[in-house]
């Protein structure tokens, strides 16, 4: 399938947080040593007495955001994911989530589409990391303008936020103007005889694995489950009762992210057959961001594939 | 943007005590400790008492804050970053009114509200929960930012363990905070040179401190943790220092003020058994019956 355009979602980012630097004097933004690769040099330029360089010191800034938000400022923190969720785990349950402190945190780099970096910034834990903490909200934007979206949207409530960008331009499957809704599924394309749920990136590949999917009769609905947490389990269990299957697409580990989670909502209210693309438990490696995801299984033809044995098994009750 | 008072004397702590009540005070706090802490059946004995004497300064002539309104914009902060010594802490809460004494009693009970660590969901007068060491002078360091954004008078205070001095953490934050020139914040260590497992020069040592937190670009001031007008002298040089922020390293005995307990790393974490509290609390002056029903009624 051919996307007209294309653009990076951590520049949905730092466009919104420059957005929201001239709406709201109390956001501030922190970064640590990498202003240009997460984009916040756009609110750096134009805020720089509301802008705090942390440097090379993650788990500073990130108690840093802490205390800022103690004063009433709405903190927005950035660096790649790898160290966002990993490194900084314990700062954000002890202090952010467990205190549930309106601290913003902005994982960029997110993804084996990361590409020749390799495995140590390739984060792909953070859905298990971020889902299982209290009070932690996080949102998977799957272009440029959701990302945009997800970002204002979490300045307007309280308590903490993960957002999940990536390094590469990627296909703009939304718009300006589609609303974004908050803890809905964003349903892209209607379908009766299975429902692909997938988030970020994989959006794209799962509208275009439908479209190979038509082509052979088969009708899929696509739902873009940009929030993760709260997960919309009513859109969940609609899918499984009026489609049957569901193959769920997630650019992460298989354990502990969308596709164990969408499994949780079904398994709980209306048990349907599943299957899932994702990184099968194994790390990343370097290499181009497309030979990558070719690599590692999370193309459009990888759902296709899914999709089919998901039939199979529908077809036979198993 | 908060509404700060512009009038001085609104600013001022709501107690003002000097030397002789404070030790009253401090005498009360250790009481508590040691009645507290054999009724919950765990919790750790030695750092609170290490603690009380800063802490009351702290809490009884120093801060600005009201207890019957904690979130009172105009207040100064203070972050426990040593989160294992609730014992004080809440000690200091209860002395002070945020609530009532009797709350001791339930320490670390499913029916109270003070958790073995402290959690600000659960108690008034806790600006942040914490029990993971390492991590306060970080957030101690954003609350003084906010605050400078916000030309807000208030000052933010952190008191440390020195056992916690061995975090990282605490080094990223010290150069972050010299780096951006918080004269709003003031540290205080507990430094007792008592851990886990062990005394702290044994176990990772952290001297020279003084020379460490001078080289980070920090005011330091070195006093014997025990003695107010050390402890207040101190307190008000921090208050005049511009440009950088102040660290106080109170060098204090583990167990202060029971004998059998004194520079003894033994009883970092462990409560007194009944009849350990009683020979302790005589020692105190009082007994664990007459504190107990004291608490009761408080
Ligand atoms: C990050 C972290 N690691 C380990 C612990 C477990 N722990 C609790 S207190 C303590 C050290 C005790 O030394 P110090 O902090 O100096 O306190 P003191 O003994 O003086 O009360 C440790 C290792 C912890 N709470 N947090």
């Amino acid at each position: 399938m051919e996307f007209k355009e294309k653009k990076k979602t951590r520049e949905g980012f730092g466009r919104a947080l420059e957005e929201l630097g001239e709406k709201n004097p109390n956001v501030v933004v922190l970064v640590g040593d990498l202003a240009e690769s997460t984009m916040v040099h756009f609110f750096a330029k134009k805020f720089p007495e509301r802008f705090f360089q942390m440097g090379v010191a993650e788990q500073n800034m990130t108690n840093v955001a802490a205390g800022l938000s103690l004063t009433g400022k709405i903190p927005f923190f950035s660096t790649y994911g790898a160290f966002a969720a990993c490194r900084n785990l314990d700062h954000v349950r002890v202090t952010i989530c467990y205190s549930n402190l309106n601290v913003k945190i902005g994982g960029a780099h997110g993804g084996i589409s990361v590409g020749p970096d390799g495995a140590t910034h390739q984060a792909m834990e953070e859905f298990a990391i971020m889902r299982s903490l209290p009070n932690m909200k996080l949102i998977v934007p799957c272009d440029f303008w959701e990302a945009k979206k997800a970002t204002l949207k979490s300045a307007e409530i309280w308590g903490p936020f993960y957002i999940r960008f990536g390094r590469e331009d990627v296909p703009v499957v939304t718009d300006e103007s589609r609303p974004f809704i908050f803890g809905k599924a964003d349903i892209h394309r209607e379908g009766k005889d299975l429902s692909i749920i997938a988030c970020g990136v994989m959006v794209a590949e799962a509208l275009s694995a439908a479209e190979m999917l038509e082509s052979q009769g088969i009708s899929a609905r696509v739902l873009n489950m940009h929030t993760l947490k709260p997960i919309d389990k009513e859109a969940i269990v609609k899918a499984a009762q009026e489609t049957g299957a569901i193959v769920t697409a997630e650019e992460h580990q298989i354990h502990g992210g969308l596709g164990s989670t969408v499994a949780q909502v079904v398994a709980e209210n209306h048990p349907v057959p599943m299957e899932y693309v994702a990184v099968m438990d194994r790390f990343g490696m370097s290499g181009k961001p497309e030979e990558l995801m070719k690599e590692f299984g999370i193309k459009d033809v990888n759902i296709v594939e899914k999709a089919l044995k998901v039939l199979k098994r529908k077809k036979s009750g198993c | 943007m908060l509404q700060i008072s512009q009038e001085k004397e609104l600013r001022k702590n709501p107690f003002g005590y000097d030397i002789e009540q404070l030790k009253e005070v401090a005498l009360r706090i250790r009481r508590d400790i040691l009645t507290m802490l054999p009724e919950a059946g765990s919790g750790h004995t030695g750092g609170p008492l290490s603690a009380a004497d800063f802490g009351t300064a702290l809490f009884f002539n120093e801060m600005v804050y009201d207890p019957k309104n904690p979130k009172w914009p105009d207040r100064d902060m203070w972050f426990f970053s040593f989160g294992h010594v609730t014992p004080v802490h809440y000690s200091l809460l209860a002395e002070a009114g945020f609530f009532p004494k009797r709350d001791l009693l339930k320490f670390r009970k499913l029916d109270g509200h003070l958790q073995g660590h402290p959690s600000c969901l659960d108690s008034p007068g806790i600006e942040v929960s914490s029990g993971s060491l390492g991590q306060g002078l970080s957030i101690a360091v954003g609350a003084a930012l906010g605050s400078r954004i916000d030309k807000h008078p208030r000052r933010v205070y952190c008191l440390m363990s020195d056992g916690e001095q061995q975090e990282g953490s605490i080094w990223e934050a010290a150069m972050s905070a010299a780096h951006y020139k918080v004269d709003n914040l003031c540290g205080l260590i507990d430094f007792n040179n008592a851990q886990i497992d062990g005394k702290v020069e044994n176990i990772m040592g952290i001297e020279p401190l003084y020379d460490k937190y001078k080289a980070f670009g920090w005011h330091a001031i070195d006093i014997d943790g025990h003695n107010y007008r050390q402890i207040l002298d101190a307190l008000a040089e921090a208050k005049t220092v511009k440009g950088k922020p102040t660290v106080i390293l109170c060098r204090t005995y583990m167990g202060k003020g029971v004998s059998f307990m004194e520079d003894d790393y033994r009883w970092h974490g462990k409560p007194p058994k009944k009849e350990e509290a009683e020979k302790a609390l005589i020692e105190l002056g009082t007994t664990y019956q007459e504190w107990y029903q004291h608490l009761l009624n408080h």
